[in-house]
């Protein structure tokens, strides 16, 4: 059976696909914030999954805004990486799951998860930053890889309570799965900031800190948030955040903190790092 | 017919991007998004105002990209992400609009983000299960 090891959250800023493929990820503004990744990498290489499974949101690489699902899952063999129009150059395709990504679409849709399969997708930066900072940027990459998106761009965008239990529905279809293989859950985005807009440039620490300390120890705090009340505090890009529950809805509850880890700023941007290790049989 | 109001209409300095705001601009952010494709892009700095044609952006849409009026696009319904793909590529970055936005000079508007860095590792210093170096 297959078995769901742990999971990171992590934000998926386009600045750090750039500090990468530039090499500046030593310099004084980005080496506290990478060097806060190395526990992570450690756990990960340990973990030492078959498939991550990387829960974002497009940003207007394969989905335009005529078709905008809420909840999407990659069920292809491979997915390409893109010009997104803004200079990131593209990185080597990914080797997804099929077989996987099809047991997990229909065991969703047995749980009422109507999710949108998409036996094509191109991923944006969005899926690979987190796969960069946490494995390097790779040629072939070292792990099979199955995107999950989740609309937090064009409002009404799904609650931060049902992005939760849908990771409980993920977790339950992982753990049914009857290939032993091992399955770590990347959970992106956020934490707080606003592109757009007068209140462009907000970052909310105290937030952020809250949602990293209660993601970990009790989710279900951050369900009593309405989305609009998570964009007041964490501003509307801070919306993503939500993408954590994902992950976390996965794991089982009492799930063993490894490893916290916050920096601000990266662009305009807080980013936090979060840790979880499995304890589900 | 009315667009309905939501409890987020009356956060300060901020445009959800939601169906309402999406409706109208839409020829605008499809123009954008063509912008993931490097021909189009140059197609569009060769001549931006026909480009505008080819995408049916009229009237105040139009005369905003060709002004390169960041706010005034955002206003009108532009959605950052999509309108990023026309910013980063002419020098714009994103933090350049965030400053026009708020009209300060990038220099402030990333200055003030920069003041946070001594907060947040003061605070995490004191925090025993955060990372800390």
């Amino acid at each position: 059976m297959a078995k769901l090891v742990g999971g990171i959250t992590t934000s998926h800023i386009p600045a750090v696909g750039n500090a990468i493929a530039s090499g500046t990820t030593q310099e004084p503004y980005w080496k506290r914030f990478f060097d806060g990744y190395e526990p992570a990498k450690a756990w990960l290489q340990e973990a030492n999954p078959d498939v991550v499974i990387v829960v974002y949101n497009d940003h207007g690489l394969n989905f335009f805004l005529d078709k905008v699902p809420t909840f999407a899952l990659g069920c292809a063999d491979h997915y390409e990486n893109a010009d997104e129009g803004w200079g990131l150059q593209p990185v080597a395709p990914f080797t997804g799951d099929a077989e996987l990504s099809w047991f997990l679409a229909e065991s969703l849709i047995e749980q009422e998860f109507d999710i949108c399969t998409c036996q094509e997708m191109k991923v944006d930066h969005g899926f690979v930053n987190p796969l960069r900072a946490l494995y390097g940027t790779c040629d072939p990459w070292p792990v099979k890889t199955i995107p999950l998106t989740v609309n937090t761009v064009l409002h009404p965008v799904p609650s931060a309570a049902r992005c939760l239990k849908l990771g409980r529905a993920l977790g339950k279809a992982i753990a049914d799965y009857p290939e032993d293989l091992r399955v770590v859950i990347f959970g992106t985005g956020g934490m707080s900031h606003q592109l757009q807009g007068e209140r462009a440039g907000l970052i909310n620490v105290d937030f952020d800190l809250e949602c990293i300390d209660n993601i970990a120890r009790d989710p279900e705090w951050m369900t009593q948030f309405s989305n609009a009340e998570i964009m007041r505090r964490a501003g509307t890009e801070g919306i993503e955040t939500i993408m954590w529950l994902v992950m976390r809805g996965a794991l089982a509850d009492e799930a063993k903190l490894i490893h916290k880890h916050y920096h601000a700023p990266i662009s305009n941007t807080g980013a936090g790092v979060l840790v979880l290790e499995n304890t589900a049989a | 017919m009315v667009w309905k109001s939501h409890d987020y209409d009356d956060i300060p300095g901020t445009y959800v991007f939601d169906g309402g705001r999406s409706h109208k601009p839409y020829a605008l952010n499809k123009m954008f998004y063509s912008f993931n494709e490097a021909q189009n892009r140059e197609e569009f700095d060769r001549d931006p105002a026909a480009y505008c044609d080819k995408y049916g952006v009229k009237g105040e849409f139009k005369a905003a990209v060709i002004a390169q009026d960041y706010l005034g696009m955002l206003r009108l319904g532009a959605n950052i992400y999509f309108m990023a793909k026309m910013a980063v590529p002419r020098g714009v970055s994103v933090q350049d609009a965030g400053a026009q936005f708020q009209g300060i000079t990038t220099e402030e508007f990333v200055a003030r983000l920069l003041a946070k860095r001594e907060e947040v590792e003061r605070r995490i210093a004191q925090e025993k299960d955060y990372w800390n170096g």
